[in-house]
This record gives C-alpha cells, sequence and structure tokens, in this order.
C-alpha cells in the first residue's frame, strides 16, 4: 500500500532556530498517527508546514503518490487537508449548520431574482453528516455558544468531512474536555479511520493517543528520533523517548 | 406544569421588553397627551425618526461585526451641504429643476460612499481600532461640511424640491377620491381640510431603503458573513470569507445611510446644514442598543432597530405632545441605553431570543 501522505527531508528553520530537522514521516489511509513529543519539540512546527502555514526551507512533500507544494493553508484545503486546531475556529453566535457551510453556504433563488440562504439545503446536508460520524446534537439549529467542548469539537469536524477532508490534522482534540466528551471524541477519531481517513493527532494525553493511534512518531529537538507500532510499546518507553531518559532510534543518547 | 407555562410566558414577554416598551410608551401618551393617537401625529413620529431609522440601520451592520461608526453623526450634513450645494449650483447654471434635485441627491450619495471607503479601509486594513477610525472621520466630515457651505446654511433651493420632500405617498377625501403623489386639484377650502394625506414621502424611501437592507441582513450570504465576522473574525477568515472585503463594504453601508440621511434631510427642510443631524449619532446607537444588538458584536437585527428607534421617535414626540422641554429626552434616552445594555450583560438570554 502506498502513503497517502509522505514528507521526506523536510527542514524548517526560524533564523538560526532549526524548528524541524530533516523528518520523515509517512500516513497510510486510515491510518492514526500519533505526533509526540514535549514543548518545543517541533510538532507544531510540521504540521503548520502541511497545513500552508508555514513553508518548509527544504524537504519534499508527496500527497496520493505526487509531489506537491502547499503556499497557504487555501491551498491545503484544496488538496483535502484540514487541520483542526485547538481553538477550532467557529463562529459561536451561529447554528450548526451554519458553521459547516460558513464560507461555503448553499443559495437559492428567491422569486427567480436574488440569492438567498438555503436553510433546509444546508440543515439537512449537516444532519446527514452528522448521522454519518454518529455525532449527536440537540438540535441542529442551536447556537454553537449552547454546546459542550465535545459537541463543538464534533460540529468542526462533521465541517472538514463534510468538505471531502481526504487527510485530517487534529491539535490537542482531547484538550479542555470532561472525561466522557474526551471519550466521545476519540469513539469519533475512530470511526474516521475506520471509514478509511487518516489522522494525525497532536496531544499530550498519551492515555488518549495510546487508544487510538495506530502508530507514535516521536519527536525531539525537531527531530524524528522513534517510531513505534502502538500494540508494540508501553506508556513507559514513549515517555522516556519524549523526554530523553531512553535513546531513540535515530540517535545516540548523550552521555 | 402551570408554573412551568407561567415563566416561559413571562420569559416571553420579557425577550419582547422593547415592544412591550414601545407599546406602553404610546398608551401613555394617549392617555395623557392630546390627539397622540392619531394618522397624523403617528406619520409625524415615523417623519421625525426619519435620521435615527436610516442611522440606525447602517449602523446595525457595523455593530454587527463588533464595530461602531461614529462618523455618521456628521456624514449627515456633509452630505445635506454636497445635496443642497450641487442643487443651487446646476439651478443657477440654467439647469431644470428636476435635473439640478436629481443630480444633487446622486452626488450627495456618491461622494457619501466615500468616508465609508475610508473608514472601511482603515479598520480593515491598517487595523486601526473603529472608534478611533470613525472619530477622525467625524471630525473631517464636518470640517469638510463647513468649507463647502461656507458656514452657512445652504439656502433657497429649486422651489420644486418641498412637492417632493413634504409631498405624501397618497391622498384620501373620504368618498370622493384618491390620488397619488400630489394633492387632488379644484378642492374647496372645506374638502382641503378634510384631506388626508397617507405616508410621508420621505418616510416610504426611508422604508423602502431600510426593508431592502432588512432582507439583506437576515437572508442573504452577506448578512450570514456579517454575522460570522461579528461572532469570530479568526472562524469567518479561515472559513474564506474576505474578511477585509467585507468590512470595508459594511462601513460603506453606513456611510451610505448616513448620506441617505442627509439627503432626506435637505427634503424635509428644504435646507443644508454643516452640524445637520449630528446630534442624532447618539440616538442612532441607542436605537441600535435597545434593538438588541450586543456592543461585543453578532447579534442584532433590523427589525429590533427599527423598534429602538420608534421607542425614541415616540418619547420625543410624547414630550413634546406633553410641552415638556426636550432635554429630558436626553437623560430619558441615556436612562433606557443603560438598561438595555445591563440586560445584554446580566440577563443575555433575555434579550437574544434565538438562544
Amino acid at each position: 500500500m502506498e502513503p497517502l501522505l509522505e514528507m521526506r527531508n523536510i527542514t524548517k528553520r526560524f533564523g538560526g532556530l532549526t524548528a524541524v530537522d530533516n523528518m520523515d514521516m509517512h500516513v497510510f489511509p486510515g491510518e492514526v498517527v500519533g505526533l509526540l513529543g514535549d514543548n518545543g519539540a517541533g510538532k507544531s512546527t510540521l504540521i503548520k508546514v502541511i497545513s500552508g502555514v508555514y513553508h518548509a526551507d527544504s524537504g519534499e512533500i508527496f500527497f496520493e503518490g505526487k509531489p506537491i507544494r502547499i503556499n497557504n493553508p487555501m491551498e491545503a484545503l484544496k488538496i483535502g487537508i484540514e487541520t483542526i486546531y485547538q481553538d477550532l475556529a467557529l463562529a459561536e453566535n451561529l447554528n450548526v449548520y451554519s458553521n459547516i457551510f460558513l464560507g461555503r453556504e448553499k443559495l437559492k433563488k428567491y422569486l427567480g431574482l436574488v440569492k438567498v440562504l438555503d436553510h433546509e439545503y444546508m440543515n439537512n446536508e449537516a444532519k446527514k453528516v452528522l448521522n454519518r460520524l454518529e455525532i449527536e446534537v440537540p438540535s441542529l439549529k442551536n447556537k454553537i455558544r449552547t454546546l459542550s467542548g465535545g459537541q463543538r469539537q464534533a460540529v468542526a469536524i462533521s465541517r472538514s468531512i463534510y468538505w471531502d477532508a481526504k487527510f485530517l490534522i487534529m491539535d490537542e482534540p482531547t484538550a479542555a474536555l470532561g472525561v466522557v466528551e474526551q471519550k466521545k471524541v476519540l469513539d469519533l477519531v475512530k470511526t474516521l479511520s475506520s471509514q478509511g481517513v487518516p489522522i494525525i493527532v497532536i496531544s499530550h494525553q498519551l492515555h488518549d493517543v495510546f487508544s487510538v493511534a495506530d502508530r507514535l512518531v516521536i519527536m525531539r529537538r525537531g527531530k524524528k528520533i522513534a517510531e513505534r507500532i502502538t500494540e508494540h510499546t508501553t506508556p513507559d518507553e514513549v515517555v522516556g523517548l519524549i523526554v530523553g531518559t531512553l535513546a531513540g532510534d535515530f540517535e545516540k543518547l548523550k552521555q | 406544569m402551570e408554573r412551568q407555562r407561567v415563566r416561559n410566558l413571562f420569559i416571553g414577554i420579557f425577550r419582547r421588553w422593547i415592544l412591550v416598551f414601545l407599546v406602553s410608551e404610546i398608551v401613555f401618551f394617549t392617555v395623557f397627551g392630546t390627539n397622540y393617537f392619531s394618522l397624523k401625529n403617528l406619520q409625524n413620529i415615523l417623519l421625525a425618526s426619519t435620521t435615527v431609522l436610516l442611522l440606525a440601520t447602517g449602523q446595525t451592520f457595523v455593530i454587527i461585526t463588533g464595530g461602531i461608526d461614529l462618523s455618521v453623526g456628521f456624514m449627515v450634513g456633509f452630505s445635506s451641504v454636497i445635496c443642497a450645494k450641487v442643487m443651487v449650483e446646476l439651478e443657477a447654471a440654467g439647469l431644470s429643476q428636476a435635473l439640478a434635485i436629481s443630480s444633487g441627491i446622486l452626488a450627495a450619495l456618491l461622494l457619501g460612499l466615500l468616508p465609508g471607503l475610508v473608514n472601511g479601509l482603515l479598520v480593515a486594513r491598517f487595523k486601526v481600532p473603529p472608534f478611533i477610525a470613525t472619530f477622525g472621520m467625524y471630525g473631517i466630515a464636518y470640517g469638510f461640511a463647513e468649507i463647502i457651505c461656507d458656514n452657512v446654511p445652504i439656502i433657497s433651493l429649486p422651489a420644486s424640491l418641498g412637492t417632493l420632500g413634504h409631498g405624501y405617498l397618497f391622498y384620501w377625501l373620504p368618498g370622493k377620491t384618491l390620488s397619488f403623489f400630489s394633492k387632488p386639484e379644484n378642492l374647496t377650502r372645506l374638502e382641503m381640510k378634510n384631506l388626508i394625506s397617507i405616508v410621508p414621502n420621505v418616510t416610504v424611501i426611508t422604508f423602502v431603503f431600510i426593508g431592502i437592507f432588512a432582507f439583506i441582513l437576515a437572508k442573504t450570504k452577506f448578512g450570514q458573513h456579517t454575522y460570522a465576522i461579528g461572532g469570530s473574525m479568526n472562524a469567518a477568515e479561515r472559513a474564506g470569507v474576505n474578511v477585509k472585503a467585507h468590512l470595508v463594504k459594511v462601513y460603506m453601508i453606513s456611510s451610505f445611510f448616513a448620506s441617505l440621511a442627509g439627503v432626506t434631510y435637505v427634503l424635509r427642510f428644504i435646507t443644508g446644514r454643516a452640524p445637520a443631524g449630528s446630534a442624532r449619532l447618539i440616538d442612532a446607537v441607542v436605537a441600535v442598543v435597545i434593538g438588541g444588538a450586543s456592543l461585543y458584536g453578532g447579534s442584532g437585527t433590523i427589525l429590533g432597530t427599527v423598534t429602538g428607534a420608534m421607542i425614541v421617535g415616540a418619547l420625543e414626540t410624547g414630550l413634546v405632545n406633553l410641552s415638556i422641554p426636550t432635554y429630558n429626552l436626553h437623560i430619558a434616552v441615556g436612562c433606557i441605553l443603560i438598561f438595555a445594555v445591563l440586560l445584554d450583560q446580566f440577563a443575555p438570554e433575555l434579550v437574544h431570543k434565538e438562544d
């Protein structure tokens, strides 16, 4: 099987600081990859290179086997790479389906003259995608303001899915959620990957990552230092790799 | 069960407190005033509210995006002197009155878009806080208005202006005749006295534009994006909304309505004055806020704003009716404003009924 997304030798520098150093990474269809590392390890920078916020100084990105250039976030979206940041970017004063369709509203002709919002269509379509992802929200006409953190996360995810995300990046999806909600979001991640959408999850909550990720990529000081199949490792080993008490596969531990 | 129903009824009424307030106001002045509840007086309220209605409608768009447009205070005067000046000059140059009048109106409406464009660019492109950008424009508009009119009100406008400005949509002589736009001819003095004039032209113009923009705000993509920007500029931007261009358009809508208020001022008073309508800025903001818009952005409706403007208008007319000095109006309006903002702060679920 061919990876959906592959990065080769990605390097990103900010002045004298090398945030991402010669990084390789690949993700197969339907795979959930946990991207781990301490603060400042370079996870977010790497993610922003994929989502078009930053431009890599060197290295190549392949999507569906073809080399691609992502110059800005809009281009990433067009390719089908969606990033869900911690702040979710939802308009709290609008309802669920309006957020899903924000910027890409469905219009209809009113009296054959002017174009107006087609609320019924947007409501129905939003309902379909939420059903597909088994998300429960009391009513799609409820404002985001009235929803819980987990429900908001679910709305943000369904928006990406509705607009044909082929690849999802989630930055700390379970931070700031209650225990029950965390589980719901993790279940959603599993549902998505079972439907073939690969996902990169960044999280500091090892427990969460272990429960959803198939594979773990561990970064330290901008480098990939280890890669593990989740089933073949333990949280203790991973913590050791993250903080540097265990040597990575691609480096020698300094004595 | 019963208690729940009573509670819901109470909340239902309270959510519409501005409507209840407006109705109580009218009932109060009807009881204590003279001839308050009459067709003539109700039309007078509408007419007297023209400037507030127009300014507040434009202001609603700006406030929904989380901004404010202070420049409209002097934009009314700015556009009124342009309108009047062009009419006077063109008539003096030998153009027909109709041509002079329409050119004056067109010039005022077109030039009136300019301050909005500048406001919008300052706010959207150069990240100047709306309060500062439009406050600067407030002074600039006034200065230019005084330059244009040479410090004196512009009078001696084309004579037929009054036909338009003081005219009504239709005239009705019960049992006899109905005519549109102009009074029926050859009437006796008694018939003249019984003639009922219905809907001032200026009010028709006002509500046509309010209606169009209420539709835009409530039903179209443009309106939806206006709310989205007020809810989260970041979310709108990431969803692909061109936030900068949208904000420029919103400030241009506001200055368009201010210019329209300037034009209706010229129509009503057959004068162009630099400080025309400047005292109405505060009333307009009050109308928008008591109409349910949040100064933090993201909510507000034109229907609410119109109700808010009518509260101010009905109050003002009522105080005049009771021969109470109008400076009391400012005290009353100030109190209503503070009450509305406190309500928004501490009981938002009562104000924003959509939640």
